[in-house]
């Protein structure tokens, strides 16, 4: 036991003691302050077993940004160890480890749970529901991916972080190179998490298809809608393969089979096949929503019709499509074969296309239109460029004899930050800044963000533009360290100050949320930004049941409409009689379960059989008890949302 | 405020400008990709500018175009720009820009398949090529030449002008092999062998790397290749031939243990060790043409093994 519990938790480094100091200090304060202001019963009653939609997007929110901290603490190891040759900051086991949790982080447990926030707030209002499809399954989905979340962060004070890479190639991340639980946290954080998200995929298609308000056919949605159909449908195609890939990698480690490992007849190709089959789907499940987001806020701003609407819908179709036959384009030098590698050459370009095409529609709805910088335009606007030059190399990365002199280099590097911070991570923060109002009822301050704005894109810029020049130089990813004699020291160093000016961004965020808390613009209209979409028919924060009558819609910018020939919640004469509300009751059990998987994946990380077999059987007891429910719905009284819409000042 | 988006945006897109004329002009040794010191690293620098320069073609104009549509269509009192604002669908303008993208597409997508094609074929056909099989080791290289029979660690010599065929494996991790003043990479594999041609067309010392990342000692997997005239090189070979220690089965047990490494030198190695590591590693369970280069069918006959 003795020679177990040392290799339990991570010893030996001080950054590691600090870190473990600061969490026990950290839980610690949660626990006396929940206590203290008797708050317990509060957590429990309106978080943890809530099944509201707005609730669960503001739980996916806030997890998101503390998620988005820990990856951009991982970034700015790096840059520190890479900011000038032979630095000893971090050993290199340290360094591998930092990159490894960096990538899987800001991909899977950053961007997936910032943009299902989204999902979560937004869609049901713009769409005119009162709550998603099975709300019961998307707590279930919160709740997997934050333990499965945990799991994946626990690894970094017990038992050691997984270092074979965010996509964990064998034979590197097989037995043989990856002993030891690091990669076993990888594989069951990644897998329960995972779960909630394929779950997460069907509960929005079926939301969309099904739940729209009446009247409001599939080509009259607002573009964010389609945006996220077309996500959901890649979501569900694309998360099974990722599970299946990494129970056949469990298989390898826990049962010691062959799959992925040639020595026996094994193939890794097969695995590095795989990941990308859903590896590279996945940056189109993220970029997706972002492009919705974008269309959402160009034609608010410019006040003005979204330009080719029919045209945005086909390319979204296209790219979410298309996204399936381009993966080999993440190995075009593993010896395809000229004719593979022309093929996945040839779809990568033609994907660019549709994606160009949007960059056109969005321009020519500013085109004409009446442009007001706010925050969420300022950040669309940044993102234009930044995508434009991110989407040209990536064509020049796809031709495939390029791509032999660009493969593993910076260059990557800096393409693929290019598109994911300028594409993904601006369109998410743009929507932030749109859809903050309606989630809390007040805006962000104008100031600050400013601040935050320049000193993020101004960061990006000063980061990422050396990395392509170190591309051109040699340099190649996942180095800890290197020498003098190469060049590339300049162009590090100055890409480690814009990473930090980057750092500085986000906190000037954390600071624009705190100040706003109390000092934003509170917003009484309930359409802040005179918007175009439904949600914004309905008072800031939304009431528990989103809409008091379900809008009758009969055109697309089915708000605008309302406004322009006042009718709806814009008409003034029509009074109708309330009717009770059906309404889905909360239930622990998303939470219990969920803790379960935390338990079981936690058993089989190290391998104790029996704790695996304790999580599993709880994940059983819930399944049986929630199966023998009866009681799991309500109406909300007449009364009730009279009271409630007065008190919002509503006309009852 | 929307002046100052876009001076910043003009000033952003100078910079980038002249960055690109910087990497470009390629004087700059530093730049290996743009100091390319053979033809199969030229063909892909040729690709290279070529796309650089096909989409610079959309984005320049896209950016001005940004630039012009934010500057006038501000919201401004007494701005006079026309306001249309249900105006959403123009034919004409769908035609332009999906049409623009396929045109531009399609000329790269010609281009890039003749440049694949072309480098799974030597790069000159009239000089006979040597080949050396390279086996990426954690964390060292190991290169043998089958014609002269001797072997080295963490450098190659090669004669300039001539085509070099790399057989290359791996010893356990997966690694990729990356000379860029010579051409691209291609993966190292366990229990495979895939081929890589290369050639260096003046005498000259090349930086190479390890490409894909294998754990701890990663970062140190450097080495040089090293190009000189025919007959210097077959010197080299003679004096090494005389003067090296062998390289024995023991010394590769040795060699193949996780570990950095100094450069090494060795006048013979077992013979069969190059094809035993491909089998021991899997290469046993694949089928033969993926032990022997993958779909490169047509240069078989070149084979030495």
């Amino acid at each position: 036991m003795g020679e177990k519990a040392k290799g339990f938790f991570v010893t030996g480094d001080p950054l590691i003691y600090g870190a473990d100091v600061s969490i026990i200090i950290t839980l610690l304060g949660i626990l006396v302050f929940l206590t203290y202001f008797k708050k317990w019963g509060w957590l429990w009653s309106e978080w943890l077993t809530t099944v509201d939609h707005k609730k669960i997007g503001i739980m996916y929110l806030v997890s998101s940004l503390l998620m988005l901290f820990r990856g951009g603490v991982d970034a700015l190891l790096m840059r520190m160890q890479l900011a000038m040759p032979n630095t000893h900051f971090l050993q290199s086991q340290h360094y591998n480890e930092i990159f490894t949790t960096h990538g899987t982080i800001m991909i899977l447990f950053m961007a997936m749970p910032f943009m299902f926030a989204l999902f979560n707030i937004v869609i049901p209002l713009q769409i005119g529901a009162r709550d998603v499809a099975y709300p019961f399954l998307n707590a279930m989905s919160f709740w997997l991916f934050f333990f499965g979340a945990l799991l994946f962060n626990l690894s970094f004070v017990i038992g050691g972080s997984p270092d074979a890479g965010w996509l964990s190639y064998p034979p590197l991340s097989e037995l043989a190179g990856s002993p030891g639980p690091g990669q076993n946290f990888y594989i069951w954080g990644i897998q329960i998490s995972g779960i909630g998200s394929l779950a997460t995929g069907i509960n929005f298609l079926v939301t969309i298809l099904k739940m729209r308000a009446p009247g409001m056919k599939l080509m009259q949605m607002p573009l964010f809608t389609w945006s996220v159909l077309s996500s959901c449908i890649t979501i569900i195609f694309a998360f099974p393969v990722l599970t299946v890939t990494l129970a056949l990698l469990f298989v390898d480690r826990f049962f010691g089979a062959h799959i992925f490992t040639a020595a026996s007849g094994g193939n890794p190709m097969m695995y590095v096949n795989l990941i990308w089959m859903w590896g590279h789907p996945e940056v189109y499940i993220v970029v997706l929503p972002a492009f919705g987001i974008y269309s959402e806020i160009v034609s608010t701003f410019s006040k003005k019709k979204i330009f080719g609407y029919k045209s945005m819908v086909f390319s979204m179709i296209i790219i979410s499509v298309l996204g399936y036959f381009t993966w080999v384009h993440h190995f075009f030098t593993m010896g395809a074969g000229a004719d593979v590698n022309t093929f996945f050459a040839i779809t990568t370009m033609a994907i660019g296309i549709p994606t160009g095409v949007k960059i056109f529609n969005w321009l020519f709805t500013m085109f004409r239109g009446r442009i007001t910088m706010t925050q969420p335009m300022l950040w669309t606007l940044a993102f234009i460029p930044c995508f434009l030059v991110g989407g040209a190399t990536g064509v020049m990365l796809a031709a495939a004899p390029a791509d032999y002199q660009y493969h593993n280099s910076y260059f990557l590097i800096a393409h693929f930050h290019q598109t994911l911070i300028g594409g993904v991570v601006f369109g998410y923060l743009a929507g932030l800044y749109y859809w903050w109002p309606k989630m809390f009822g007040f805006k962000l301050n104008d100031r600050i963000g400013k601040w935050a704005f320049w000193t993020w894109n101004i960061g990006f810029y000063v980061c990422f533009m050396p990395q392509y020049a170190l591309g051109f130089m040699g340099m190649t990813r996942r180095v800890y360290t290197y020498g003098w004699d190469m060049g590339w020291a300049p162009y590090n160093l100055v890409s480690t100050a814009g990473a930090f000016l980057m750092g500085i961004g986000f906190i000037f965020q954390v600071w624009q949320i705190l100040y706003s808390i109390k000092h934003g613009e509170r917003d009484l209209t309930g359409d802040p930004w005179n918007g175009r979409t439904l949600e914004w028919s309905i008072p800031s924060p939304a009431p528990h049941y989103n809409f008091a009558h379900l809008p009758a819609v009969r055109s697309d910018d089915s708000w605008w409409d309302m406004k322009k020939h006042r009718y709806g919640a814009a008409g003034q004469d029509e009074i109708k009689e309330y009717a009770p509300i059906h309404m889905p009751k909360n239930s622990g059990i998303p939470f219990l379960m969920s803790a379960c998987w935390f338990v079981a994946g936690f058993g089989l990380t190290f391998e104790w059989i029996w704790l695996g077999i304790a999580g599993l059987a709880g994940i059983g007891i819930c399944l049986l008890a929630r199966s023998f429910q009866r009681n799991t719905d309500y109406y909300i009284p007449v009364d009730e949302i009279k009271r409630t819409e007065a008190s919002i000042g509503r006309v009852v | 405020m929307s002046k100052r988006l876009s001076s910043g945006r003009l000033r952003m897109v100078s910079v980038l400008a002249a960055g690109l004329l910087v990497l470009l002009s390629g004087c700059d040794r530093r730049y290996l990709i743009f100091n390319p010191s053979g033809p199969v690293a030229e063909k892909e620098l040729h690709l290279i500018i070529l796309s650089a320069v096909l989409c610079a073609v959309v984005v320049i104009p896209v950016l001005a175009l940004l630039i012009f549509i934010v500057y006038r269509y501000r919201d401004k009192p007494g701005n006079k720009a026309p306001y249309t604002p249900e105006w959403s669908d123009s034919k004409i303008l769908e035609i332009v820009w999906w049409g623009v993208p396929i045109i531009i597409i399609g000329i790269l997508g010609v281009y890039t398949a003749k440049t694949t094609y072309s480098l799974v074929k030597p790069p000159v056909e009239d000089v006979k090529p040597i080949t050396i099989q390279v086996t990426s080791l954690d964390w060292k290289w190991l290169f043998q030449y089958p014609d002269q029979k001797i072997a080295t660690v963490n450098y190659a010599e090669i004669p300039a002008g001539v085509p070099v065929q790399f057989h290359l494996t791996s010893d356990q991790m997966m690694n990729s092999f990356w000379v860029p003043e010579l051409g691209g990479q291609e993966y190292t594999m366990p229990g495979m062998a895939m081929r890589l041609w290369l050639q260096a067309d003046q005498p000259g010392t090349y930086y190479g790397s390890g490409a894909n990342f294998t754990g701890k000692g990663f970062a140190h997997m450097k080495f040089k290749v090293v190009a000189k005239p025919q007959a210097e090189f077959n010197q080299w070979a003679k004096q090494v031939k005389k003067t090296a220690p062998a390289l024995t089965e023991a010394k590769y047990q040795q060699l193949a243990q996780k570990g950095l490494s100094e450069k090494q030198t060795y006048s013979s190695y077992p013979e069969r060790l190059f094809l035993d590591t491909i089998d021991r590693n899997g290469g046993k369970y694949m089928k033969p043409e993926m032990k022997h280069g993958g779909h490169d069918m047509s240069m078989m006959d070149h084979d030495n093994e």
